[in-house]
């Protein structure tokens, strides 16, 4: 079955080089216990989150879909630590969010690309800001940094851009480019808010595979929010289906399709069954007519 | 390349003809130089008096620089303590709009009282001029960071001084360049007029005396040192800003190139 009801992920393997962890030990990097956010005060208060517990395991990756403004990015800004849990507790390796040492790389469905950065120094950013790395910046910013930055272009095939700046890139590569700033400081946790969300069909079914490829090879753990269901049947290994506003977890299945997927992934019937029962409880959520694109 | 320059060489025909016309209707309609001298008498003016006018040209020059920087250099300061925090933005922005909305040439005579006729009004107002547009432009500039730009940093814990030095100081560089050129010529304003109303010397007074002497060709003789200080100092701060800030100019520019 493609489908099983949050199994501990069994098959994934958690090693990074430094530091080896046991086969079939389950890890929580993010810990949701009974969150709920309000935005505002009072009786003009917006509920976008309601009691919500989830936990995430580390090297996972999870894609969050549901209706709009059901508080998606809400979850992504609590465990960015850039909100506050107005009740419950979030933690993020086993630390409250913010006391927590993570690195964290985050990118959205517009670039924010710095317009008077050629896209290498864009990349580079984290390294000078971030710590441990900003300490060695003067350093290495000539050298292994600026190495490190031309490797990651060069595996989401912007090799000769470097020197470009990001207004002579097309959408798609600026989006690649904000992906590498995202993943440059070799974070542990990537956060990405409908990254592709602006993009034309052909192109993000290619940086699928691109950002498919990254995550297998440095298995940050992701949480992906996407409107688009193919995306997350396709990238994730666990999708969370939310309800309408107030948030709430409504479902949450694994994905078991062997890695790396490729489009032939998405013509299989059981993909299809995936998405579309997928698209029924998203429908049903927001209250809509089933039928409607 | 071509239609730039073709821009280029339409403007300098267009003040050679200005000029002309001017010289060509004087002489035509018979006008006296009390009223109105022609370009070449000015001209002529220019060259013989010119050991004369240099020392006003250089005060008045010096005046408006030394004011300007002032100006600047406060207006970046304030700019900074109200660009870089939303509540100083809010809570400082309608008295920065009344100050700037008061006349300046108003406080030439408050300069007088409290500091005497001289340098000292002139360069207050040249600078007490150009503050505001630095002021408007750097607060502007700085407040203006994309949110989720700004979420990218924060999550990197990027403190308040190293977003200001990335992202908030380098977005506010157009604007503050852009400032630059008005101010300039605003303080260029301030010093002339307060060197008409209260000085003995600059440009300013030279013209007043000039007028009370019915020496109508100095005046305009000094209209044309004015009019090229001016010019001078506007192309200088617009070569500047595009040098500095050429990736806002974006496309337009490079594409050419
Ligand atoms: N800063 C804010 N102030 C007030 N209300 C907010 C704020 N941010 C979000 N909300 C409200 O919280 C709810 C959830 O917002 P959130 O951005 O998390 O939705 P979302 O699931 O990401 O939606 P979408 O899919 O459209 O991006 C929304 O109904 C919105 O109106
Ligand atoms: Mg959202």
């Amino acid at each position: 079955m493609f489908l099983k009801n949050s199994t501990p992920a069994e098959t994934i393997a958690l090693t990074t080089p430094a530091e080896p962890v046991k086969p079939g030990a389950v890890y929580p990097v993010i810990e949701f216990e009974r969150v709920t956010v309000r935005y505002g005060k009072d009786a003009g208060a917006t509920q976008a989150l309601a009691e919500s517990s989830f936990h995430i395991d580390k090297g996972d990756f999870i894609a969050l879909v549901g209706p709009s403004g059901c508080g998606k990015s809400t979850i992504l800004k609590l465990v960015g630590g850039l909100i506050q849990a107005s009740d419950g507790h979030v933690f993020v390796a086993r630390r409250e969010v913010g006391a927590a040492d993570v690195r964290i790389g985050m990118a959205f469905q517009n670039p924010t690309l710095l317009p008077w950065l050629n896209i290498r120094d864009n990349v580079m950013l984290p390294l000078k800001i971030a710590r441990p790395f900003r300490d060695e910046w003067r350093s290495k910013r000539k050298g292994e940094y600026r190495d490190r930055a031309d490797a990651l272009l060069e595996s989401v095939g912007l090799r000769d851009f470097g020197e470009k700046y990001p207004w002579q890139l097309s959408g798609g590569m600026q989006q690649r480019a904000s992906l590498c700033r995202a993943l440059i400081h070799d974070p542990t946790l990537l956060l990405l808010d409908e990254p592709f969300g602006a993009l034309d069909q052909f192109t993000r079914e290619e940086l699928w595979a691109t950002l498919q490829a990254l995550w297998m090879e440095r298995r940050p753990t992701v949480l992906l929010v996407t409107h688009d269901l193919r995306e997350s049947a396709f990238l994730a290994n666990r999708i969370m289906v939310m309800s309408a506003r107030p948030g709430r977890i409504l479902m949450d299945e694994r994905v078991d399709f062997a890695r790396p997927r490729t489009l032939e992934t998405t013509y299989q019937p059981e993909f299809t069954s995936l998405t579309q029962s997928l698209r029924n409880l998203i429908v049903a959520a927001r209250g809509g007519m089933a039928g409607h694109p | 390349m071509t239609s730039v320059n073709r821009e280029k060489i339409a403007s300098a025909v267009l003040i050679v003809g200005v000029f002309v016309l001017w010289e060509v209707a004087c002489l035509l309609f018979g006008i006296s130089d009390l009223v109105l001298p022609r370009p070449s008498q000015v001209i002529v003016t220019l060259w013989e008096r010119w050991p004369a006018l240099m020392p006003h040209a250089v005060q008045t020059l010096y005046t408006t620089l030394l004011g300007f920087a002032l100006g600047v250099s406060a207006g970046v300061l304030i700019g900074l303590l109200i660009g870089s925090s939303r509540l100083a933005y809010n809570v400082a922005f309608p008295l920065l709009v009344g100050f700037s909305s008061i006349p300046k040439v108003a406080v030439v005579p408050i300069f007088v009282l409290w500091f005497g006729s001289g340098t000292v009004p002139a360069v207050l107002t040249s600078m007490i001029i150009s503050v505001f547009p630095v002021v408007v432009n750097m607060a502007t500039g700085l407040a203006t960071t994309e949110p989720e730009l700004e979420d990218v940093l924060r999550t990197l814990k990027a403190s308040k001084r190293d977003i200001l030095l990335n992202v908030g100081l380098p977005r506010a560089m157009p604007y503050f360049f852009a400032s630059l050129k008005v101010a300039v010529t605003l303080s260029f304003v301030g010093t002339v007029i307060s060197e008409t109303v209260a000085s003995n010397r600059g440009v300013g007074n030279m013209m007043l005396l000039a007028s009370s002497n019915f020496n109508v060709p100095l005046v305009f003789a000094g209209l044309f040192i004015l009019a090229g200080l001016g010019v001078a100092l506007y192309v200088g701060f617009s070569l500047i800003e595009r040098r500095v800030t050429g990736w806002a100019n974006r496309k337009t520019d490079f594409a050419a190139g």
